[in-house]
């Protein structure tokens, strides 16, 4: 990596000795229609191609019988050999069966049989398949792709997710990119990464907003770009809601117009081969005229601009209705905006581009390159995360988090648009007298009732002691971290009793599950682990061995010299389990390194508080 | 660093200090980070306005909240430690949620007054015993609400909202004239009063927006 000669850096930033240690990081934009990677190197982005200098990689898996295809080849393979190729499958990840839309009557998945409950799977190549195991084969793909072009070990990643992707999609897309062997090093919203990318090459100040549109997805985010810091005021969206709907309409019109009743997952599929054809070609011309061949059987189809835009302007009048709230939740008036930022290939469509000009009163910006700006800017804040920058991302929570009470009534814990990294608590009791356990449920979305929001868990609370019904107080907690990812606890807090917590996602995979596809995965076998292990245990003792030195600087002056050879010897015995690979050996030094230290750490200690009680402030020490 | 400094209490150099969990060493009860090794500490029970550096007081700059806030957090968000220790993750996460905390309560004025009316030990419990004792609040805001039910048109909803967000300037400027004052009893109802017309504007912006939906559908 190319690093400045010199860099001045504030306490507790980046730059850190271990980076040796490790891989290069990636950006990472896993799109529903392509994905793309990029990289950044002080400050300039490159984005990844393949030899014949494709940026793109079609987010398309073809299961050959003794080999995973991605990208362009497996998009090839549609057509002739539907039931081996999976497209579209982010529109899958943390979904249940229920949340499959239909197209003429068939699904264009085939669903695996007993994919009742939880996340679906769906059947390709022979075997039934997570979503999260498709995702992963296409972060494998790559991880290859970025490793091939830039000549070195690829490990870790910031991964884009639409803003509005909730937590079972997060959570999922995290588990993919464990499986293909990445440190996903922070999912960053796909508006808010566009915001960083245009917003650093244009030196923008003021309120803008992003209009997110890909094949899957819609955010809608408004963020204030000032001195480098990225913060997002309001977000919203819809995580099944983009260009594949466009291409849906147009499939199933030509489906109605064959005049047959019913079809074949395969036939859903190439005609959604063909519609995509077909809305391509009129982007540049005003009429298309093409044949469907379904099992030997063509029809002739006919489509002009006006029919494709009365098909789509349903949808794109959905995004504005979704924008026009966006504002309203900020008290911003569409035309209050400094610039709007257009992002996704699907807002390429010209009936996107004149509503959205319309909306906002004026003309919308795409000078970065709408497919790739979301990769970039993950490109941008993987430097940030492992080299440090000056620039800030300040994101919130898309949905709020909630609690089912009494009657299947919501209580809201986190609102949405709240900044993250967030916790909250609140206090329930039981109404029962010697209630021993609690069913906790939890639920993302606005609306009031558990039924119409999304089911993110179940929890039973077990241990709770033995009290009359309304005098346990158990606090539940939700913490959300800066990748927008949940975390629930709770505790009966009378009796301290840390009651027992058992988590069973509603749309995820178990721990077993992931345990077993881990075992299953190469890039994860054990020396893999291994070596992650011995990473950070490096990270750890080198942490150990500065905080020793730095004390030693400033109060060396409180040991013997007895004492100050020992504890050198001892930091000496440390840095050389460190450049071994013996991860008992780091710890079992580094601990040593604890055992002498002590009572020097002691004496530091009662000089603070005697100068303390004197009146003098520890600054003021030396 | 220096204007990160949290908001110097009289009393703070006789504070004992803690002990550093990375050095072992001693560390001032206010440092965000210590002396000795660097490394990021845990954050301090301290108010939200003392987080932030700022004196307890209603007035607040919103753009010097804004200026403290970001650089807080460009000291401490999670992204400055992303390939750190867990530990140091984990403590960067909590300062994190505490300037959040800190700032979501200070950044709008009916948070800030309830919040601040609470550390002076005043039960500003909005929902129950201030408008048991203001027959003239809760009149006032009946009336306001009929003339939002009865608007028909998005325009009206519009001056509705127009109209109370006046309203609600005016309350903010007497919570904050209270405040000054020193009168607490005064600034509890008009907190209470501010909480009704705060909550008429969202109101009054749903109506308009759900009448103007109407229109265009």
């Amino acid at each position: 990596m190319s690093t400045p000669l010199l860099q001045i850096h504030e306490p507790g930033e980046t730059p850190l000795p271990h980076e040796q240690d490790r891989g290069l990081a990636v950006g990472i934009d896993l799109g529903t229609t392509n994905s793309v990677v990029a990289i950044a190197r002080g400050g300039k982005t490159e984005v990844v191609s393949d030899p014949d200098g494709r940026t793109l990689v079609p987010s398309v898996v073809a299961y050959r019988e003794h080999e995973t295809i991605v990208g362009e080849e497996a998009r090839r393979e549609l057509l002739d050999r539907p039931e081996i190729v999976v497209s579209s499958i982010k529109r899958l990840m943390g979904r249940g069966l229920a949340d499959l839309k239909t197209i003429a009557g068939a699904l264009p998945y085939a669903v695996a049989p007993g994919a009742q409950g939880g996340m679906v799977r769906v059947n390709i190549g022979g075997q039934a398949r997570s979503p999260v195991e498709i995702s992963a084969d296409i972060l494998r793909a790559l991880k290859a792709r970025a490793e091939a072009a830039l000549g070195q070990t690829v490990d870790r990643a910031v991964i884009t997710v639409p803003a509005y992707f909730d937590d079972a999609a997060r959570t999922a897309t995290r588990d993919a990119a464990r499986l293909a062997g990445l440190d996903v090093l922070r999912l960053v919203s796909e508006p808010t990464a566009a915001a960083l990318a245009y917003g650093l090459d244009s030196g923008s100040e003021g309120l803008y907003a992003v209009y997110d549109l890909g094949g899957g997805t819609f955010d809608f985010s408004l963020l204030r770009l000032e001195k480098g810091v990225f913060q997002v005021l309001a977000t919203g969206g819809d995580a099944a809601l983009g260009g594949d709907d466009f291409d849906d309409a147009v499939a199933e019109r030509f489906l109605k117009e064959r005049g047959q009743k019913e079809f074949t997952t395969d036939q859903v599929k190439q005609a959604l081969v063909t519609a995509r054809l077909a809305r391509e070609c009129l982007s540049t011309q005003d009429e298309w005229t093409g044949t469907l061949d379904l099992d030997g059987k063509p029809s002739r189809h006919k489509l002009d601009t006006a029919t494709v835009e009365s098909l789509i302007a349903p949808f794109v009048d959905r995004t504005l209705a979704i924008c026009r709230g966006v504002l309203e939740d900020a008290n911003v008036p569409a035309t209050g905006l400094n610039g709007i930022v257009l992002v996704g290939g699907t807002t390429r469509t010209p009936l996107v581009r004149r509503k959205v000009a319309e909306l906002f009163g004026r003309e919308p910006l795409a000078d970065i390159n709408p497919d790739e700006v979301v990769a970039v800017g993950a490109a941008l804040q993987a430097e940030a995360l492992t080299v440090g920058s000056d620039t800030l991302l300040l994101d919130v929570t898309p949905l709020s988090l909630g609690l089912e009470t009494m009657g299947g009534i919501v209580e809201k814990i986190i609102e949405r648009n709240t900044p993250i990294p967030v916790a909250k608590a609140q206090e329930f009791t039981t109404y029962q007298d010697g209630q021993s356990a609690m069913a906790i449920h939890v639920v993302q979305g606005e609306r009031e009732l558990v039924d119409q929001c999304r089911s993110l868990a179940r929890f039973e609370l077990r241990g709770i002691p033995s009290m009359v019904a309304g005098a346990a107080r158990i606090r539940v907690t939700f913490a959300v971290d800066a990748d927008g990812l949940l975390t629930v606890s709770a505790a009966e807090k009378t009796t301290g009793v840390e009651a027992r917590v058992e988590v069973k996602p509603s749309y995820g995979l178990s721990e077993d599950e992931m345990a077993s596809m881990l075992r299953d995965s190469i890039e994860n076998a054990r020396e893999d682990m291994e070596r992650r292990l011995v990473v950070e245990a490096r990270v750890e003792a080198r942490r150990a061995i500065n905080a020793v030195q730095s004390a030693l600087a400033a109060d060396g002056a409180l040991l013997d010299d007895g004492e100050r050879t020992g504890i050198d010897a001892v930091i000496a015995a440390v840095e050389k389990t460190i450049s071994g690979a013996d991860r008992d050996a780091i710890h079992a030094a580094a601990e040593e390194l604890e055992k002498v230290t002590r009572p020097f750490a002691e004496r530091r200690m009662d000089r603070g508080i005697r100068a303390a009680l004197a009146g003098r402030h520890v600054d003021q020490l030396r | 660093m220096n204007e990160l400094t949290p908001f110097s209490p009289a009393n703070r150099a006789s504070v004992a200090p803690t002990a550093c969990w990375s050095c072992k060493g001693p560390v001032d009860a206010t440092a965000l980070f210590c002396p000795t090794c660097k490394a990021v500490q845990p954050p301090r029970a301290v108010d939200h306005f003392t987080r932030l550096g700022l004196p307890v007081a209603f007035a607040v700059d919103a753009a010097e909240l804004d200026r403290r806030y970001f650089a807080a957090q460009r000291l401490l968000h999670p992204d400055r430690f992303a390939t750190r220790t867990p530990r140091e993750r984990a403590i960067s996460q909590s300062q994190a949620v505490a300037l959040n905390e800190a700032y979501e309560a200070l950044k709008d004025p009916l948070a800030r007054a309830t919040y601040l009316l609470g550390l002076k030990g005043v039960s500003a419990n909005p929902d129950g015993c201030h408008t048991v004792n203001d027959p003239t609040l809760l009149m006032e805001q009946m009336e306001r609400r009929e003339a939002l039910n009865e608007a028909a048109t998005p325009e009206a909803a519009a001056e509705i909202a127009r109209e109370a967000a006046s309203h609600v300037r005016e309350s903010e400027a007497a919570i904050a004239r209270a405040f000054a004052s020193g009168d607490l009893d005064k600034a509890g109802t008009e907190t209470t009063r501010l909480k009704y017309l705060v909550k008429l504007v969202e109101e009054a912006r749903a109506r308009k927006a759900k009448l103007a939906a109407a229109r265009h559908p």
